[in-house]
């Protein structure tokens, strides 16, 4: 199935698995539109995502960034190929909010409906920036939710998990030692630019690893060596040097995050390395990945942080993919499903 | 005209596409209902479908949509009012809400006499809204304890209606509890909803009642959604 003028089918993406709404519309791998609504103001307070809160602010913004989204896309209705939505992994109440609004706009337009995995739409949004989707290739996914590093055979039917995180995910770790060291939540962008004026050499944290699984993260052990480091300075009556602790503890991350990944591709012959998630827009972790991937003979493939954090165009880029490879629509009993295994 | 209404507020998901005449009355074409537990958003766009296929109609004769906005269980709750707003919006017809308790309370109607319509809302708490010999609310809806709201409608009404008149029957000893049509029925939200129809009135922000703020404590980790 193709759109207008045989470009490729046009798809609009709907994304809600955590506290982002996001509704994407591209036609084969072009952009066309990246309409977001981000709760993240009102989980602050909380310091992390609070699931109701998130649920709640993704119906009320649910038609208005649809309506954004085909608005500057500049099509209607009757353009669209298909509907795709992220049917899982991610928070249970949030993800069903999408579903249902995907499920309700394909009986009303009478167009088929996709249910793609999370995971594998930060890993086809790639396409959207960079063209066709080397496969396979190793994927490094990097969140708050989530730290994964995949192979990826074909992004719409065959994924295959080689290790993710055995306690806190990327990104939650840089929000609990932006708590530690007195920055906003979300931590992330905080550290990075806080650790732009640090030393990365000026603590040794350490690199967790994970026994018997080489692909693993773990940060729950540097969270708390981050956290003893800066009580024992507090505690001793000491100024605690923030961008140097930032900028050690971000080099420790994803010193670890490239070391594996690179890992990963070697061990598998693979060439392409493609990395996302809202932990992928951290500066340092693009300049090491591209400096390792270099030295290594890996093509190192960064979509721009705009499409790393979670949005619908990366769920409309995997369902226009699934169009175009001919996988059969979801059934309208698809379940919203918190776990959603890869394929 | 043809109007599709449905509900989610109860473990009960109801749907029905209904022909609404120029004075709003109602004739039902199709009906359905599942007992969702909370699989509310695996059951109602297929029930929707097959009461469109029942009727032998197509989503483009649809000229407006009805939706129950609770109070009831926050997700399941949800899942009624966006698939509602969403085929509105996308078929570009209006959407109109109503009050569950008032659909609930819509099929009791015949018989005299004041009415209390609970339904579950967990915690030990129950929904509830009071309705006079008229059928007009004159209290709630509101979220309270089961014992709190027996003492408050003692005397006040002649029956008690509703999924938490039997769950709760110790609340409610005393009362006559009404165990016909304990749940919301999508065809009662389409006659409430038939005379904003029929004279094309704008649609409705469809807003849930909520009742209750949320739950504002962060989860410990969000490590579950990696994949297993
Ligand atoms: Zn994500």
């Amino acid at each position: 199935m193709t759109g207008p003028r045989g470009l490729g089918p046009l798809v609009l993406g709907i994304e809600t698995s955590c506290d982002e709404t996001g509704v994407g519309v591209v036609r084969g791998d072009e952009l066309l539109a990246d309409a977001l609504a981000s709760s993240v103001d009102e989980h602050a307070r909380f310091g992390g995502v609070v699931p109701e809160v998130a649920s709640r602010a993704h119906l009320e913004a649910m038609q208005p960034t649809v309506h954004r989204a085909l608005a500057d896309a500049g099509v209607t209705w009757s353009d669209v190929d298909a509907i795709a939505v992220t049917a899982g992994p991610g928070l249970a109440g949030a993800l069903l909010v999408g579903v249902a609004a995907a499920k309700a706009y394909a009986v009303a337009l009478g167009k088929p409906l996709y249910g793609v995995n999370h995971l594998a739409a930060h890993v086809a949004v790639d396409r959207l920036a960079n063209g066709d989707l080397p496969e396979p290739c190793v994927a490094l996914l990097v969140s708050g939710g989530h730290s994964s590093l995949l192979v990826v055979p074909d992004v719409t039917g065959t994924v295959e998990p080689l290790g993710q995180t055995v306690d806190d995910a990327a990104g939650e770790a840089f929000d609990k030692v932006a708590r530690v060291l007195g920055l906003p939540f979300p931590g992330g962008p905080h550290i990075d630019r806080a650790a732009r004026d640090g030393d990365a050499a000026a603590i040794d944290f350490p690199r967790g690893v994970v026994r018997d699984a080489p692909y693993s993260f773990t940060f729950s052990g540097l969270k708390t060596a981050v956290a003893r480091w800066v009580e024992a300075r507090t505690r001793a009556g000491e100024q605690v040097p923030v961008d140097d602790v930032a900028a050690s503890f971000q080099e420790a991350v994803v010193d670890v995050l490239t070391k594996r990944a690179v890992a990963a591709c070697r061990d598998r012959g693979i060439d392409h390395l493609v990395i996302g998630g809202g932990v992928a827009a951290n500066s340092r972790l693009r300049a090491l990945a591209a400096q390792r991937c270099e030295a290594a003979g890996i093509v190192l493939r960064t979509p721009p942080p705009r499409l790393c954090t979670d949005n619908g165009a990366m769920v409309a880029a995997l369902g226009a993919l699934m169009v175009e490879r001919d996988v059969a629509p979801s059934p309208l009993d698809l379940p919203a499903d918190p776990a959603l295994a890869l394929a | 005209m043809l109007l599709l209404a449905l509900d989610s507020s109860t473990p009960r998901v109801t749907v029905a596409l209904v022909d609404v005449a120029a004075d709003a009355t109602v004739r039902v074409l199709a009906e359905h209902a599942d007992d969702a537990g909370n699989r509310h958003g695996e059951l109602l766009a297929p029930a929707i479908q097959r009461v469109l296929a029942t009727a032998g109609a197509a989503p483009t004769d649809l000229r407006a949509v009805g939706c129950g906005l609770g109070p009831g269980p926050f997700t399941g709750l949800r899942v009624g009012i966006v698939t509602a707003a969403s085929i509105a919006d996308g078929l570009g017809v209006p959407a109109y809400g109503v009050c569950s308790l008032d659909a609930l309370a819509l099929a009791h109607r015949e018989q005299p006499g004041g009415l209390l319509v609970v339904t579950d809302a967990r915690r030990k708490q129950v929904y509830w809204a009071r309705y006079d010999e008229e059928g007009r609310r004159v209290d709630g809806p509101e979220v309270s304890a089961p014992d709190d709201v027996a003492a408050a409608a003692r005397g006040h009404v002649d029956r008690v209606v509703g999924p938490g008149a039997t769950q709760w029957s110790d609340a409610f000893a005393g009362f006559a509890i009404d165990e016909s049509d304990p749940w919301p029925q999508a065809n009662m939200v389409a006659r409430l909803v038939a005379p904003r129809a029929a004279a094309q009135a704008p649609t409705e922000q469809l807003t849930p009642m909520y009742l209750r703020r949320p739950d504002a404590r962060p989860p410990t980790s969000l490590k579950a959604v990696t994949p297993r």
